[in-house]
């Protein structure tokens, strides 16, 4: 398969040159490497995310704050809150460039997927530090 | 090289022919989706994509629930009435089957990203095992937490 240059007839940059670092979205495979990523890190977290759920069943709000405020708790939390909605994010990016064909559409839709997990992770991140400061 | 005609059909041009340049070349098509038999390694690969969907959306009501516990015991009644509700009940089911579905079927898919798997019977296995083992796992949860929770109050 012979490669088209990027602009005229011949170019001096070779086809390894022109993909190396970028592709379309120019950021290369740091989404698809993200991906793997997150998702490797939430079965590790699986089994102490079940496990904090099973302890925090049946409790009341005071008894659920304190159990969630505690250190190792609720960094297994953060770190779930954070691996779950980065993967999520990528997620449902691709599926946006899979059947958003309209590139305004698309563009929007990438923003608003950007801006609901950012605010998600903020605001999960928020809850957890204020349950852990005690306030 | 052959071009489409709409006139004659295919017929054969010189491929330095000034044809090419004004005639559109048929290209060969690959068969459209509905032409190959439906198999559980398909259905299951938009199951995937709906449970992932579903998880996205099923999100909101963990970040709710964390902002519930640390906001106070107003709030915090808010969800229990919710999760004790009949729709909610189902709700967390179907989030809870969602999430072990998603997570086998990541583990299948990070095995056929290292290079395995890729046989006939290995793919119709793995495929079939994410099916059952996400049912399974999702029962046994609501088993242990009925248990342990006498059903979550």
């Amino acid at each position: 398969m012979t490669a088209t240059p990027p602009s005229g007839a011949k170019s001096m940059r070779t086809p390894l040159g022109r993909v190396r670092n970028h592709g379309s979205a120019h950021s290369g495979t740091t989404d698809f490497w993200r991906q793997r990523l997150t998702s490797v890190a939430m079965i590790l977290l699986i089994v102490p995310m079940v496990v904090v759920m099973m302890i925090l069943l049946g409790r009341n709000q005071a008894g659920a704050a304190q159990i969630l405020g505690s250190p190792p708790i609720a960094i297994i939390m953060l770190l779930f809150v954070v691996a779950s909605i980065w993967h999520m994010k990528i997620g449902m990016q691709v599926i946006i460039e899979d059947y958003v064909h309209d590139g305004k559409l698309k563009l929007a839709s990438i923003m608003a997927n950007n801006f609901f997990s950012v605010t998600l992770a903020l605001t999960a991140a928020y809850a957890i530090f204020k349950l852990s400061s005690g306030v | 090289m052959l071009v489409a005609d709409p006139q004659q059909g295919l017929r054969r041009v010189p491929a330095t022919s000034e044809a090419m340049m004004t005639v559109r070349i048929e290209r060969p098509l690959s068969p459209h989706l509905q032409i190959y038999r439906w198999t559980l390694t398909m259905t299951l690969s938009i199951v995937h994509r709906a449970t992932g969907v579903a998880l996205y959306f099923g999100t909101l009501l963990l970040v709710w629930w964390l902002m519930a516990v640390s906001s106070g015991p107003g709030a915090y009644a808010a969800v229990q009435s919710f999760t004790s509700s009949w729709a909610g009940r189902l709700i967390a089911f179907g989030y809870t089957w969602a999430l072990m579905h998603h997570m086998l079927g990541g583990v299948r898919h990070l095995v056929w990203d290292l290079g395995y798997g890729f046989q006939p019977t290995e793919r119709e296995w793995l495929t079939r095992a994410t099916l059952i083992g996400g049912i399974l796992l999702t029962v046994l949860l609501w088993i242990a937490a009925y248990a342990i929770g006498g059903g979550g109050r």
